[in-house]
């Protein structure tokens, strides 16, 4: 380093904040161009969108104003949105309480541990469509199990919550390992050699340090599935309406962008109030962190 | 909570996984015409799937579109994944925001947005006499999922970027080297594995996307999860769950493959299973 000061500095040389030298910010600009262009000006279509109103049969009048939203402000559409948070909560609350004693398995007492992460990644990248398509052939009351049961729970809301605790499960798992994977276990121990039950060990030092996976985990599930299409499509056979299921109706059939465009724009508020909600927490479980 | 307990939650929990995807394909190789109807086993639905012009032609398209769009997502994903370390902790935090955001955005609300964009957008294009006609096929597909995967290609290539410390670029930095010759000599040959990963996931996830597809394609285009979603009207048949079954194998081997390849590479296993999510 001495002696290299005396040269001139090497073309490209930088030095960011870790003190070594750094590829060029300005990589990140066909990145960003393409997010800006074809994510955050498409939102923007869909903001601007929500304040039109239709006029005729296809075309749109930018009037400006908040009759969509008016308009959704109706219990009709109300009970719609309460049933698609009763879905995201349900989903969040069920894939949490059988991920997180999976995950903590596999954390901590699992052998074979990167066969078994394997064995749950696989089902994460697999088509989420077939996955939903499975259950429509288990759910068929001719399938051998419902057969005998005399049970027909297809396209039925009991088959919407069990497609979403299936196609969400390993979104949850995931994140969860990746936070219980981090925890040194000797802590536990010194905690339950210290006096502390097995319970209050879990609770004063396994769950602060699992809680980013918690976090992580219940972002992934509960966001999208305020959105969720398929699944009810597939699975509930269209027969209950959820947020997804309108939005697309506004596309598919009604051909009412405006008003599709404001129920997506419901979607997006929810979406940032969460968003912004967890990441204080997680900025908080940070602290002392680095 | 008993360990054995767990293990046993653990057992049930992989039976939970695993038995639709093994009922879908036990069930493709079903001889009856009706799905749930064991008539002795058989390939033909394979061969009939096969020879199903609808089906190949979306199988045809589907595979196109996945390869652009690992293309498109590995150039983007892997220069914005080299840049962030070197950016401004003000700059980066609002950038990996926006990552996150591609990547929870409930995606429906994408494709609606892809949708209008792309038709106001070739209406424009039209009205300045840019083109003659509307923008058609399979280009809009890859464009919309190139947005997702751009996110997905980032993540994976950064965690491994990070992952492998800079001494290396330092000294060929060191040597003169700029950094084009740094990032051909130096960053690309250990980073290879990551794009490789990175890319074969993109490649997977446009290959099993429905909604942005849905949203975003054309009448006349067609692709394989949305071939399979239109003949869902009329339920279950052979004919799906031999295609389904298809789409099942090409998916498990993209992902196998990619994940011994970060694995051989050293990149940790958590790196893999690892989501995008702020603060995690």
């Amino acid at each position: 380093m001495e002696a290299a000061s005396d040269l001139p500095e090497p073309r490209g040389r930088r030095r960011g904040r870790g003190g070594g030298p750094r590829y060029p910010p300005w990589l990140a600009l066909p990145a960003l161009a393409w997010y800006v262009a074809f994510f955050l000006a498409p939102l923007c279509f869909v903001a601007a969108y929500s304040f039109a109103e239709l006029s005729g049969f296809v075309g749109i009048d930018f009037a400006w104003n908040l009759e969509n939203y008016r308009y959704l402000w109706d219990p009709v559409y109300g009970e719609i949105f309460v049933r698609t948070l009763g879905l995201a909560g349900f989903g969040t609350a069920a894939t949490l309480l059988v991920g997180f004693p999976f995950a903590y398995w596999l954390a901590r007492y699992s052998r074979r541990r990167t066969l078994l992460l394997l064995l749950v990644i696989v089902p994460f990248w697999t088509s989420f469509l077939i996955r939903a398509y499975a259950w429509l052939i288990i759910l068929d009351p001719s399938f051998p199990i419902f057969r005998a049961l005399h049970v027909d729970l297809l396209y039925t809301t009991q088959a919407v919550y069990i497609g979403v605790v299936y196609n969400y499960l390993p979104l949850m798992v995931l994140p969860l390992y990746a936070a219980l994977e981090r925890i040194d276990w000797s802590l536990v121990e010194a905690a339950q050699d210290l006096g502390d039950g097995p319970l209050r060990a879990f609770r004063r030092v396994t769950l602060p340090l699992a809680l980013p996976g918690v976090v992580a985990g219940s972002l992934l599930v509960f966001i999208p599935l305020t959105g969720e299409y398929l699944i009810p499509a597939i699975l509930g056979g269209n027969k209950t309406a959820y947020t997804g299921t309108l939005i697309a109706q506004q596309f598919s059939e009604a051909h009412d962008w405006p008003l599709g465009s404001a129920i997506a724009m419901v979607v997006i508020a929810s979406m940032t109030v969460v968003l912004v909600a967890c990441s204080r927490i997680a900025a908080r479980g940070e602290v002392g962190d680095g | 909570m008993g360990r054995r307990l767990l293990s046993l939650h653990a057992g049930l929990v992989y039976a939970f996984l695993y038995a639709p995807i093994a009922i879908v394909v036990a069930y493709a190789f079903n001889g009856g015409r009706q799905t749930l109807n064991w008539e002795g086993f058989s390939t033909k639905w394979f061969s009939a799937a096969l020879h199903d012009d609808s089906i190949t032609s979306a199988l045809r398209n589907s595979l196109l579109i996945a390869a652009g769009n690992a293309v498109v997502a590995c150039v983007l994903g892997t220069l914005l994944a080299l840049s962030l370390p070197g950016m401004w902790r003000a700059i980066r935090v609002p950038i990996d925001a926006l990552v996150t955001m591609t990547l929870v955005t409930p995606e429906i609300v994408f494709g609606i947005a892809a949708l209008m964009f792309f038709v106001q957008f070739s209406n424009q294009l039209v009205g300045a006499g840019v083109i003659d006609e509307p923008l058609r096929g399979m280009w809009k597909i890859v464009v919309a999922h190139a947005v997702f995967n751009a996110s997905v290609v980032a993540l994976v290539v950064r965690a491994r970027f990070v992952g492998m410390g800079q001494t290396l670029e330092e000294a060929s930095y060191d040597l003169g080297a700029g950094p084009v010759k740094t990032f051909v000599q130096v960053t690309l040959p250990r980073l290879a594995p990551a794009v490789l990963a990175g890319g074969l996931l993109a490649f997977t996830f446009s290959f099993d996307d429905f909604i942005t597809s849905f949203f975003v394609a054309d009448a006349g285009t067609s692709t394989l999860p949305l071939r399979i979603f239109s003949s869902l009207r009329f339920g279950v048949s052979p004919l799906i769950n031999a295609a389904a079954a298809m789409i099942l194998a090409l998916t498990i081997v993209a992902v196998v493959v990619a994940y011994l390849v970060l694995r051989r590479s050293g990149t940790r296993a958590r790196a893999a299973a690892r989501v995008p999510v702020p603060g995690l």
